[in-house]
């Protein structure tokens, strides 16, 4: 049985801002449940209120608009996933996605709620990073974008205010000859929480050479972050192995890595190390291609 | 704490319960009778629980009661019966899919959203598809076995 709690049950976004703001501090907007239910029952989380948003429509799409590729907090691990439009525009989210926890858990979680949970290993997160994704947060009556790179504090805690909801996620279309991928090494294939994460992001330029560069990491820190000493390794460069190395080195600086129940702190920095050379230099291989192609 | 009365569609019956905000579907679900719903971690873990709601497989101890008012809920029970059970139960059985038994109602449910979504899948498609149900018995090739044998059939839909 799970702790007693109020549960309220909004047919409409405003609706919903205006119930968490009038419960604030005490309420907490609940969505694919796929984190907070087990939370709840372990009692690591003890809202006196639940605000039910999973389901809402004006949280559920995924659509362009204008330069922005825009989805609703709402719209699960699976839609992502299943969306041409993330395939073309957010490869790195989509990778992401599937190797998201299992396909039941995919079906219910959703994007908002990952990144509201704020866990160092959200999947999620890495991903949007390099993407230079900003979340939209509503209250009632107002709404702010932010990036998402200032959206977390500390694990499990973010800038997000009690009276506030995640309720959208957009990024800039990327430049065309955009690389962008995403690795996580976990103890097991399903079902598993990211030992280490990494998502990279690059753009070539007419002369072959790295534009643009992003680097995540992710479960290194108390919030998934960006290397932004090694992008600006990579910027400008062609992607050698000197680059490579460089940049790496900086990435496994950046990481302040802890030892828990899945892996060694030691470990943690070797993951990191392996995880980031191999998808740069997957982009390097990417890049002499489009170099053939041209 | 208020009680509310909702209406369930569970295998195309519609029941009206009286459910706590804090009931999970899972609970609702076996008080309704659905024992082939089982209550395995109650994190979402294992798939034990797992139900098709509108056609998704989810895990039923995640989602609370309230939630699932006006979605269409099918378990394994509601995919077939004894006299007619449906090709998959069919073929776990003729496979000898199912040892204890205990995983096999959430392994059915799924296997039933695998194929309806993909009839043709490749071994590695129905190991991803099957990755968030745990079975302590089988190893799995049975399993795995039984969902090809399955998929070779002609499809009757039920």
């Amino acid at each position: 049985m799970l702790p007693s709690f109020e549960l309220l049950m909004p047919e409409t976004l405003p609706e919903a801002l205006e119930m968490l703001a009038g419960y604030a501090p005490d309420a907490m907007p609940l969505a694919g449940g796929t984190n907070l239910v087990p939370d709840l029952r372990g009692g690591k989380r003890r809202p006196g209120v639940l605000v039910n948003v999973h389901g809402l429509d004006a949280l559920q799409y995924i659509g362009r608009q204008d330069r922005y590729v825009v989805m609703g907090a709402g719209v699960s691990l699976a839609d992502v996933l299943e969306s041409e439009l993330i395939g073309a525009h957010g490869r790195v989210l989509q990778e992401a996605a599937r190797v998201f926890a299992n396909p039941l858990i995919r079906n219910r979680a959703t994007v908002g709620g990952n990144l509201g949970n704020a866990s160092p290993a959200a999947d999620t997160v890495p991903p949007l990073l390099v993407l230079d994704a900003e979340l939209k947060l509503a209250s009632a009556g107002e709404s702010r974008w932010v990036g998402l790179e200032d959206f977390f504090v500390d694990v499990c805690d973010t800038i997000c205010r009690h009276v506030e909801l995640i309720t959208a996620v957009r990024w800039l279309v990327p430049p065309p000859r955009t690389f962008s991928r995403f690795r996580k090494l976990t103890l097991r294939k399903s079902t598993a929480i990211s030992v280490v994460s990494v998502a990279v992001r690059v753009t070539l330029g007419e002369s072959g050479r790295c534009v643009d560069a992003a680097v995540a990491l992710g479960a290194v820190a108390p919030t998934p972050i960006r290397v932004h000493e090694a992008e600006e390794v990579l910027r400008g460069e062609a992607l050698t192995p000197e680059v490579i190395d460089r940049a790496t080195r900086f990435a496994c600086t950046a990481a302040s890595c802890i030892g828990d129940v899945r892996s060694s702190a030691a470990y943690r920095e070797r993951v990191t190390d392996v995880l980031t050379r191999r998808l740069l230099a997957e982009a390097q291989e990417w890049s002499e291609e489009q170099w053939e192609r041209s | 704490m208020g009680t509310k009365l909702i209406t369930l569609s569970v295998n195309g019956r519609r029941h009206e319960i009286v459910a706590p905000p804090n009931a999970t579907l899972l609970q609702a679900l076996r008080d309704l009778g659905c024992t082939d719903v089982k209550n395995g971690c109650g994190k979402g873990d294992c798939g034990a629980c797992a139900v098709l709601l509108n056609g998704r497989a989810v895990n039923s101890c995640l989602v609370l009661a309230w939630q699932a008012e006006g979605a269409e809920i099918v378990t394994n029970a509601g995919l077939g019966t004894l006299d007619q059970p449906h090709p998959l139960q069919t073929a776990f059985a003729d496979a000898g899919a199912a040892q204890c038994g205990y995983c096999t109602p959430g392994m059915i449910v799924s296997a039933k959203a695998l194929l309806d979504d993909n009839p043709t899948p490749s071994v590695q498609e129905i190991r991803e598809a099957i990755s968030g149900n745990l079975c302590r018995c089988t190893g799995y090739t049975k399993i795995v076995e039984a969902i090809q044998a399955c998929e070779a059939e002609p499809h009757k839909e039920r």
